[in-house]
């Protein structure tokens, strides 16, 4: 294995060893979340003809697990290893900022992921989904998790305690995935909030992923891919400037 | 080693004028309320030499090495291994040098082999068992191999630091007081499996506080303080230049003050750094004069702790003969 593939195995095996917490918990989260609002909204709330509520909250409860988790994995990876001082092991190394990058975003990616497969997996017991664009499910849960990946790495970069990054994941990261649409089609929000909800890069994440499960979204899949991937470049582009001056880890 | 061919062959090491400041206000660069941790320090280690750098704490020894394994980088100044400079051509530097960090840290993910398998393939090698089985063998680590981090004492961990800092087999070896804390048996077999290393043709860097570990292992030592080198000599001239006796004295009361000034002062037992007869007698008789009596006196050479501790105090000047001294091999 070269240098990078070996830091992302190394990540992969990191969260693996703890797959209770790191992919089962989220995956009991997602789908409590599907019950409790299933059960409550099924009969109140209609969002598209023909789309049942439940169904309905099913892609947007997977992208948020998947962009959640992705967010997470990076982010405490990094302040782990700040903490515990262990990140020195790899700072003694020749690895570059790309194979930094890489292995830490590819393993964002890949846990994003598979907690996502999971609650699909698992929601589909309740409820029968179908694929009207399987490949927009791909690349948004993939650019989703890679964004998410990168701006974990920002932040775990960033913070110094574990506190700092929870104030990040719950004042930023956290309100923009529940005010994306998640659990309402912002078609029902008033116009204010309407237009706010359109300043949300979150918001086209998972308005893009939807329309791969139900061919119908509130904006167009392609505007949403654009959007998506000019966030990516410059989150992922700035996660790489940091690394490449050593943001906060070589002085 | 022929001074001819040492023209031609790269230091293992080379600091140039390297300084380090860090503000003194967070975020205010160049403020003018800088503290100077390193200050144009010059200092040549060749390839094959086992060289010690001393200095009290907060001298600037950690400092020195972090920007020699990249962790830190210098404000002013270039530094190279194997001619290869730390910030520009850093993954061959790095390639080429081993770093035992001073702070005992490790990841509580993986046990001693996994730790040692990651550290590997970080360096592009990909099998390298024989060489970690060697590693777990030479540092007595062999039975905690499949132990977790997290199960090992404080000494079994310092081992696998050591370990990990070899598994790409770095020409070039620096070890950050590797023995602080550490049991009597750990240090032992540190320093033999270090000594082959050396022989075998790896250099050695190693800052310590246990002087009597730099006296025996090291053919050269340099000495810094506050940022500056103050002395840089091979041992045995380090040795020689300073005072060559000291006068032991268990006294049966306290030293007045302008002899306590002279002396070093443990409890009840005073050292006086002596360089002949007549000096050694005059302290006696100061002594006696001051109402003292010696229940115990003893006469030794000097040893590297004396050294040290009258170069730090500055009251003798300790040649620093030649700062580009080129290093001979002891």
């Amino acid at each position: 294995m070269t240098g990078w593939q070996t830091l992302f195995y190394k990540e992969i095996l990191r969260f693996w060893k703890v797959s209770f917490q790191t992919i089962a918990a989220p995956v009991l989260t997602a789908v409590l979340y599907l019950l409790i609002f299933g059960h409550v909204l099924e009969d109140h709330v209609k969002v598209y003809d023909r789309i049942s509520y439940t169904a309905f909250l099913i892609p947007g409860l997977v992208m948020m697990s998947v962009l959640q988790n992705a967010f997470a994995n990076s982010s405490s990876s990094l302040i782990q290893s700040k903490i515990m001082g262990n990140l020195v092991f790899l700072l003694l190394t020749p690895l570059s900022h790309w194979a930094w990058f890489f292995a830490y975003i590819g393993s964002s990616l890949i846990r994003g992921l598979l907690v996502g497969s999971g609650v699909f997996l698992v929601t589909t017991l309740f409820v029968e989904m179908h694929f009207a664009a399987p490949l927009w499910i791909l690349i948004f849960a993939v650019m989703g998790s890679a964004l998410l990946g990168s701006l974990g790495l920002i932040a775990g970069l960033w913070a110094e305690k574990f506190d700092q990054l929870a104030a990040f994941q719950n004042f930023v990261i956290m309100p923009m995935t529940f005010l994306s649409g998640v659990f309402y089609s912002i078609h029902s929000l008033p116009a204010f909030w309407q237009q706010v909800s359109h300043l949300n890069p979150f918001f086209y994440m998972i308005d893009g992923f939807r329309f791969g499960f139900f061919g119908v979204s509130d904006t167009s899949p392609w505007l949403s891919l654009l959007i998506v991937g000019a966030a990516l470049l410059v989150a992922g582009g700035l996660a790489v400037h940091l690394l490449r001056i050593g943001y906060k880890i070589r002085g | 080693m022929n001074v001819k061919m040492a023209d031609f062959m790269p230091a293992a090491i080379t600091f140039q004028s390297v300084s380090k400041s860090y503000s003194s206000h967070r975020g205010k660069a160049g403020s003018g309320n800088s503290t100077k941790a390193l200050d144009e320090v010059s200092l040549k280690i060749e390839q094959g030499e086992f060289f010690g750098l001393l200095g009290p704490n907060g001298a600037g020894k950690t400092t020195l090495i972090s920007i020699l394994a990249g962790l830190l980088r210098a404000s002013a100044g270039q530094v190279s291994v194997l001619g290869h400079d730390v910030q520009t051509d850093y993954a061959k530097a790095r390639q080429l040098l081993g770093v035992v960090p001073q702070e005992l840290v490790f990841d509580p993910f993986f046990n001693v082999r996994e730790t040692l398998r990651i550290q590997s393939g970080y360096f592009g090698i990909k099998n390298n068992n024989d060489w970690i089985d060697e590693l777990l063998h030479s540092l007595g680590l062999s039975d905690k191999a499949e132990a977790n981090m997290r199960q090992l004492s404080g000494g079994m961990k310092r081992r696998v630091l050591v370990a990990q800092s070899l598994v790409h087999k770095p020409p070039v070896i620096v070890l950050d007081e590797p023995t602080a804390g550490v049991d009597v048996e750990l240090r032992q077999t540190l320093w033999q499996f270090i000594s082959r290393l050396n022989k075998a043709g790896h250099t050695v860097l190693l800052t310590t506080h246990y002087l009597e570990e730099a006296e025996a292992l090291c053919g050269r030592i340099a000495m810094l303080k506050a940022g500056k080198i103050v002395a840089l000599e091979r041992t045995s001239e380090l040795l020689k230049s300073a005072s060559s006796h000291v006068l032991r004295l268990k006294l049966d009361g306290e030293l007045p003050a302008d002899l306590a000034a002279r002396a070093r002062v443990t409890g009840r037992v005073a050292q006086f750094p002596a360089h002949d007869a007549r000096e050694i007698e005059g302290f006696l008789s100061a002594v006696r004069e001051a109402g003292l009596v010696a229940e115990d006196v003893e006469i030794s050479k000097a040893d590297l702790e004396d050294v040290f501790l009258e170069v730090m105090s500055g009251k003798t000047g300790v040649r620093t003969s030649n700062r580009e001294v080129q290093g001979d091999r002891p």
